[in-house]
């Protein structure tokens, strides 16, 4: 296996292949053999899902920052950092950095939209959470199923940080959404959740990195997602408690629901324990919709896609119940009904 | 009126029902009592449409509508309620959401108006009261973690609301201790009507003291063998249904 380079758009020879280990699911070189050409400047269109939660915006279209790129959070403040993809056949990177200055409360509230065909968007954030800031950072994808799009959080907790985070995937041609968090210091609270929800022939990958360094800190994961048709979804989640990284309680728990013949879930987790005196779990299961429900459901009257629908929505809302704000929980829920 | 004729129903290419004739005019409840493995509760499941059960011949109709050729939420809309011998549990959906949900489902189909949010939660106060049931168990997700009476009481609740014209009741006094049975019964008795037909199954003759019926049938070996008055369920209890099953036909 060789040493895995960092994803640049502009050198085919940094797309991973399925024989490096952490892209075996999402094989990037398959469908993206050269580097495409850059995409074009690209209109801000309609205001994106949290608009009305207000706050300060970063839009990068196509790519691009219109204004800054880069934010620093010291009060109670709210941010949308919105990627634009609007683009036939280029690509494009953009990269944002995030800062929450000890004692911040950041509502960071990110959404991927997707415009046009067969685009390539590379998008990266930076986030520093300085000691006992808090980021909560919701993220929402909306791109079209002929698009490839990588997305990469390298995200920093210092003590006392605390970080809370849901991604909602609806998948692309191949969608890679990854999270690298790192617990640098003492007493460190994160979650890191997500869910998926792919029809057609739809690819999402939720992979994430929590690295453990600091002691006494803590993980919660919690992933579901539903996979339809010929859908396929993958989720690697990887713990690693460091030397010296004692007291860590970290738990991980995937549940997907494939209810098609050729929908597929890949899981791999991954936990990798170096430290003394710690509590770590994980749990992962694959099912299908229950076929008795189902019936029973049809039977009071409800059509069976409305069925289907409504167990679906019941599976995938606890994860949607750990958001704390409230405003931006409804727009998530909305937002996921509208599109079950 | 119910009108089955010459019923064939196969599970996983069994026959189980092999040619059953059964007429239930409007208004009249009728028993079907019969051992073990008789198809009884083949018979509730192939007339509401569950998948897997195979009808290979024969004919169900439901006051002209054909029941065998439409979907089983259509069915429901065309008034059929099945009350299932296990109610089964729906996690993550609450009680009064699935509810009003199939209500108003049942409603858009027949071309009806939805039913309210508040006018909705004043129907299942009144509906819950009259079933001595805790309102707040309508808040938790349908039959999860409920004790078998809940479930059944459930059963009869989602009746009393969705109005249904066509009652088929599978077993529906198992499971019941007998205050539980009498407040079952007296929500199914509730529901009798000019209009309305009921189907109950049963192995017991117990539920037919509580639920008085119009006729009973015997079935046994997947047809209805017997058929009289109310006084064949004593005969039955009396003397077991030995003499119906096919060995000794």
């Amino acid at each position: 296996m060789k040493a895995l380079a960092r994803l640049d758009l502009t050198d085919a020879a940094t797309f991973p292949s399925r024989r490096v280990e952490e892209w075996k699911y999402s094989d990037l070189k398959r469908f993206l053999r050269e580097a495409p050409e850059l995409s074009g400047t690209a209109v801000v269109g309609a205001p994106g899902p949290f608009y009305d939660l207000g706050g300060d915006a970063i839009v990068f279209a196509n790519g691009r920052p219109v204004g800054v790129k880069d934010y620093i959070a010291s009060g109670d403040q709210t941010l949308r950092l919105r990627f634009i993809s609007d683009a036939t056949g280029t690509g494009h990177t953009a990269s944002a950095r995030i800062v929450a200055r000890p004692g911040a409360r950041l509502l960071l509230l990110e959404t991927h939209e997707g415009k046009g065909s067969a685009y390539v968007a590379h998008n990266k954030v930076e986030i520093d959470v300085a000691s006992d800031a808090e980021v909560t950072r919701i993220v929402l994808t909306d791109e079209p199923d002929d698009a490839i799009s990588v997305a990469e959080a390298e995200v920093k907790l210092e003590a006392g940080g605390r970080y809370r985070q849901i991604i909602v995937a609806t998948g692309a041609k191949l969608q890679r959404l990854e999270t690298r968090l790192r617990h640098e210091a003492e007493g460190a609270d994160a979650r890191v959740d997500g869910i998926y929800l792919l029809g057609g022939s739809r690819h999402a990958d939720l992979t994430s990195v929590i690295d453990h360094v600091g002691p006494n800190g803590t993980t919660s994961q919690l992933i579901k997602g539903v996979v339809r048709d010929e859908a396929r979804g993958v989720f690697q989640g990887k713990i690693l408690v460091q030397k010296g990284a004692d007291d860590t309680d970290a738990r991980m728990g995937h549940h997907g629901l494939i209810t098609s013949e050729r929908g597929e879930i890949d899981v791999k987790p991954e936990l990798i324990i170096y430290a003394d005196e710690v509590q770590c779990a994980h749990g992962a299961t694959v099912g299908t919709l229950d076929e008795s429900a189902l019936f029973y459901m049809q039977q009071r009257g409800i059509s069976a896609d409305e069925a289907r629908a409504l167990l679906t929505q019941a599976f995938l809302i606890e994860v949607v119940d750990r958001i704390e704000h409230e405003g931006a929980r409804e727009v998530v829920r909305e937002w996921l009904t509208a599109r079950l | 009126m119910l009108k089955i004729n010459n019923l064939h129903v196969s599970v996983a290419d069994k026959p189980i029902l092999k040619g059953l004739t059964l007429d239930v005019p409007a208004g009249e409840v009728h028993a079907v009592m019969g051992p073990n493995g008789a198809g009884k509760s083949t018979l509730g499941y192939s007339l509401s449409g569950r998948p897997g059960y195979e009808v290979t011949d024969g004919s169900a109709s439901w006051n002209g509508i054909d029941l065998l050729d439409i979907e089983p939420a259509e069915r429901a809309a065309a008034g059929l309620f099945l009350s299932f011998q296990y109610p089964i549990e729906i996690p993550g959906v609450p009680a009064m959401t699935f509810i009003r949900t199939a209500l108003n489902a049942q409603k858009r189909a027949r071309g009806e108006d939805e039913v309210s949010a508040p006018a909705f939660l004043k129907l299942v106060k009144a509906a819950s009261q009259s079933l001595k049931m805790d309102f707040d168990m309508l808040k938790r997700p349908l039959n999860v973690g409920f004790s078998g009476g809940e479930k059944k009481r459930m059963e009869i609740l989602q009746m009393a609301l969705l109005e249904p014209s066509l009652l088929i009741l599978d077993e529906t006094d198992s499971g019941l201790d007998i205050d539980a049975l009498r407040i079952v019964a007296d929500g199914v008795n509730a529901m009798r009507s000019p209009e309305r037909s009921m189907l109950v199954i049963t192995h017991y003759q117990r539920l037919l003291d509580y639920i008085k019926p119009d006729r009973v049938h015997v079935l046994a070996g997947g047809r209805i063998v017997a058929s009289g008055g109310p006084e064949l369920a004593h005969e039955l209890e009396a003397e077991g249904y030995d003499k119906f099953l096919p060995e000794a036909a």
